[in-house]
């Protein structure tokens, strides 16, 4: 089957510099999927591009196999949640609703149940005369939502849709939205630069860099097998640590690694070719244990309490940190202790060429 | 970026029609200036340069300006900061009585002042009556009655400005600033007045510009003193035309001279990093002998401020010959205002001002929304092209446009985009309109500015149209600051006289002209009458464009 919305190979500069550097994906019909990028890496553009309020410079957007590169926003039929809504502050909440089934040409007693429906999608039964001025953000957030579903858009884009909202308020409404979503089985594309949200919402989630796609794949892809450092960085909680490739062990398929003069032998952890590296060591990976060959001195600077356990930060003798989950209490801070990689490694530990 | 093409073609056709009604006459009268019956010529620029009265008249209009800030600033600033800083019973309606001066056109202005301190005003009279004076304490003539009008009309702007200035200033700033140990001179010094910059320095170039530009004043007292606009009028009407063009490029070299060094030393707005919170809270006057003693203050200056229009009601009703050397005319009647809506010859100029101010006002409406929508949206080069086109006008003397347009259209050649409207219907609604431009784009344009473009793209997403944007967001939302534009523009062409004088024929003369005429026929019931219109008029129609939006704020 052939994907229900593509984005081919798109390319948007402004003013010389690349904004969207040939970001191709594409998603099944109802699948949802997160762009996920610090400021600044092409996230925001990437959906204008998909809108159609930027065109691109190169490339192409497929929906169900129809190019609408050249469609204009008006008649594309992408319903579009705006960052700051966006909401029409002269217009009632009702009026708001049935902006865009106006423009389909819906009228009378039909417009009227279909603003009255899309209003119940979004638990706002009722609020068809109230002024976008009397709302509470919550609320405003979903009259915004409600107001891009009304239409029955082929494709909903959602530009930051939480962050505008109380922390207290932003993880409920999440899975509100996550649910009605799945619900409606509409296909979505959601920027955010939050990895929580974008875990949570998204099925699959792109990372984007610089205007350039990193990697896409589902949330447990990307923690389990970052494609490259940014990508291991920017999604979960991971300490980066210069290292030297020593070659092939003798037994299995383990890698010979030094760090600082310490040998850990590591197995499944990606290229091997002898030579400077650097590896991505996740908390869990590793644990506290006895001085001896294999373990890596290191004064420990703080810890941190946080429910299943602690996080530890540790500096080695060079100054390198590194943070390491372990019972309460296993080291206490100041102290002297030694960190190697725990038993149930094989996950967790990646090594990267140096200067990737 | 959408809708390229409509947009392209909208922002061209503006281009070329800025070019034609506010460059092209100006470039006309350069060029006659140095051009004559036998071809290019320097004669009139040597005649210029020769003659002491010119260079008398342009430095006048030059300390006149520097004087009517200064005048101003100390009037329209401590106004300001009595009005909004302190805690006295009826701060709020004090405070906007006390910019009612705006509603005073400049011609209007200078009748009340001559019947108030005129020679045979109320105060004169009454001075000479209690001190057994023969003759008038002072005549009301020369430079210190043209800066006395100048201060008394023009102190608004800085009153204006800088209460919107504190208005603006964060409570929490002030608290920070104690918090930190900084007494309330150091707070004033450190905090508040870097922050009032921008208001201020916008204020004095606003009070500078108007006063050069001022011909009221200077026209009914400048007697032997002359400035520049009252200069070249004359000059004109001495049939010395050439010389009158090098006039008018003279003004208006000071006047862009005088914009440029200003706008040179004017900082710009800083922006806050944070969020904007409440405005300081007003300092409350504990003693109450000070509170008393403030608050008699304060209605003894509003009383002060108030009087011209206060004179000029009581002056609508007296009768014509009856009011001589008493202090207060002996006998009232309201036959003056039965005669402006009676008498035919009296009633032709109120139609006449009403339709051509209607005129200009949707002509300014219009192209100032159009330019404002092509300047918010598009960040290129011609977007602010046209948005110094619009604003041009300002910059330059109403006098100066005056001539350049009665220049411009008193030729018939087509073919250079000259035709004749001089001595038609239309040229006088054509000068109010060029006029106009510059503050009724400017209120637009900052209403198009404030506007979300996500909005235009929230409609856009929805399938709507241009027109439907347009019609169904855009100009809803625009609407306070069209009422705003709309409004200046109406009032300002309502009570004109300096572009009226130049360019009136009998069957278009204006309200402005008529008050002269009735004037000068000793008719002070009747030209008090017409003021006293023009007076309502202008502030129900500012009222009208004040209108606050009731209804819910800004999404997000």
């Amino acid at each position: 089957m052939s994907p229900f919305l593509q984005l081919d190979g798109l390319v948007k500069r402004f003013d010389g510099t690349l904004a969207v550097d040939r970001v191709s994906l594409a998603l099944e019909r109802g699948e949802m999927l997160a762009l996920l990028g610090p400021s600044g890496s092409g996230k925001t553009t990437t959906l204008r591009l998909l809108a159609g309020f930027e065109s691109p410079d190169a490339g192409r957007v497929l929906v169900d196999g129809e190019d609408v590169t050249g469609v204009e926003p008006v008649a594309r039929r992408f319903g579009m949640v705006f960052q700051h809504y966006a909401l029409f502050p002269h217009l009632d909440v009702g009026a708001n609703v049935a902006f865009g089934l106006e423009s389909l040409g819906v009228r009378g007693a039909e417009l009227d149940r279909r603003v009255a429906e899309a209003l119940a999608l979004v638990d706002l039964t009722g609020f068809e005369r109230r002024r976008i001025g009397q709302l509470s953000g919550g609320q405003q957030q979903r009259v915004a939502l409600a107001r891009a579903l009304a239409p029955e858009p082929k494709v909903l884009l959602l530009d930051e849709p939480l962050s505008n909202l109380d922390p207290s308020l932003r993880e409920r409404t999440r899975h509100e939205l996550r649910e009605l979503i799945r619900r409606l089985g509409i296909t979505t594309v959601l920027v955010t630069h939050e990895q929580e949200e974008a875990f949570d919402l998204g099925d699959r989630v792109a990372v984007l860099r610089q205007g350039r796609l990193e990697q896409v794949g589902t949330p447990d892809e990307l923690y389990a097998e970052p494609a490259n450092l940014f990508v291991g960085g920017f999604v979960g909680r991971s300490s980066v640590v210069p290292a030297m490739v020593l070659g092939p062990a003798d037994a299995g398929n383990e890698v010979r690694v030094a760090i600082e003069g310490v040998e850990w032998h590591l197995e499944g952890v990606g290229a091997a070719a002898a030579g400077p590296a650097e590896l991505l060591l996740r908390p869990e990976a590793l644990r506290f244990g006895p001085e001896g060959p294999g373990a890596l001195p290191v004064t420990v600077l703080a810890s941190r309490f946080v429910g299943p356990g602690a996080l530890f930060a540790t500096a080695t003798e060079t100054g390198v940190t590194i943070e390491v989950m372990a019972p309460v209490r296993s080291v206490e801070p100041g102290a002297r202790a030694a960190i190697m990689p725990s038993r149930r490694a094989g996950g967790g530990i990646h090594l990267y060429p140096a200067g990737a | 970026m959408i809708r390229r093409g409509a947009a392209k073609l909208t922002a061209g056709v503006l281009l070329v029609l800025l070019l034609w009604l506010v460059v092209y006459p100006l470039v006309l009268v350069l060029l006659d200036g140095v051009h004559g019956p036998s071809g290019w010529t320097l004669e009139h620029v040597r005649e210029f340069l020769a003659r002491p009265t010119e260079w008398r008249a342009l430095w006048g209009s030059l300390w006149i300006s520097l004087a009517s800030v200064v005048l101003a600033a100390a009037v329209g600033i401590p106004l300001a900061v009595l009005f909004s800083r302190y805690d006295l019973p009826g701060a709020r309606l004090l405070g906007g009585l006390v910019a009612l001066p705006a509603v005073l056109p400049p011609l209007v202005g200078v009748i009340a002042f001559l019947f108030l301190y005129g020679e045979t005003g109320f105060v004169s009279l009454l001075l000479m009556k209690l001190l057994r004076l023969r003759d008038p304490p002072w005549r009301l003539e020369g430079a210190g009655a043209i800066l006395l009008v100048h201060a008394y009309s023009m102190y608004v702007y800085f009153y204006l400005f800088v209460r919107a200035g504190l208005a603006a200033l964060d409570g929490a700033q002030l608290e920070a600033a104690a918090s930190l140990g900084a007494g309330r001179w150091r707070t004033l010094w450190r905090v508040v007045v870097p922050q009032l910059r921008p208001a201020l320095m916008g204020a004095a170039l606003l009070t500078f510009m108007t006063s050069l530009a001022s011909f009221s004043a200077p026209y009914i007292f400048g007697g032997g003193f002359r400035v520049m606009t009252t200069q070249i009028v004359s000059t004109r009407l001495n049939g010395e035309n050439e010389l009158a063009m090098v006039e008018t490029v003279s003004l208006t070299i000071l006047a862009l001279l005088a914009l440029l060094l200003l706008r040179e030393t004017a900082p710009a707005a800083e922006r806050g990093g944070g969020r904007k919170g409440a405005a300081p809270a007003r300092i409350p006057i504990r003693r109450p002998a000070m509170r008393w003693a403030m608050t008699a203050l304060a209605w003894l200056l509003v009383v002060i401020l108030l009087l011209p229009h206060l004179t000029l009601l009581l002056v609508s009703f007296v009768p014509v010959g009856t009011w001589t050397t008493e202090p207060v005319p002996p006998a009232y009647t309201i036959h003056n205002y039965i005669a402006l809506l009676r008498d035919p010859v009296r009633v032709r100029p109120l139609v006449n001002s009403l339709w051509l101010a209607t005129a200009a006002t949707v002509a300014a409406v219009a192209i100032g929304l159009a330019g404002a929508l092509v300047a918010a949206r598009r960040r290129g080069r011609l977007g602010r092209v046209i948005e110094g086109l619009l604003a041009l006008p300002w910059a330059v003397p109403g006098t100066v446009f005056a001539i350049a347009l009665a220049t411009a259209f008193s030729v018939r050649a087509p073919w250079v985009g000259r035709i004749i409207l001089v001595g038609t219907l239309w040229i006088l609604p054509l000068a109010y309109l060029v006029r106009n431009l510059p503050i009724t784009s400017r209120a637009i344009l900052a209403g198009a500015r404030a506007l979300d473009p996500a909005l235009d793209e929230a409609a856009g997403s929805l399938g709507a149209g241009r027109w439907r944007t347009l019609r169904q967001v855009t100009l809803p939302l625009l609407r306070p600051a069209l009422l705003a534009g709309g409004s200046l523009a109406f009032v300002t062409a309502f009570g004109d006289f300096v572009t009226s004088i130049l360019l009136y024929t009998y069957d278009t003369r204006p309200v402005s002209l008529e008050i002269l005429s009735s004037l000068r026929s000793a008719d002070v019931g009747v030209a008090a009458a017409y003021g006293v219109v023009l007076m309502i008029v202008s502030g129900s129609v500012f009222a009208l464009g004040a209108e606050r939006p009731d209804r819910g704020g800004p999404a997000g």
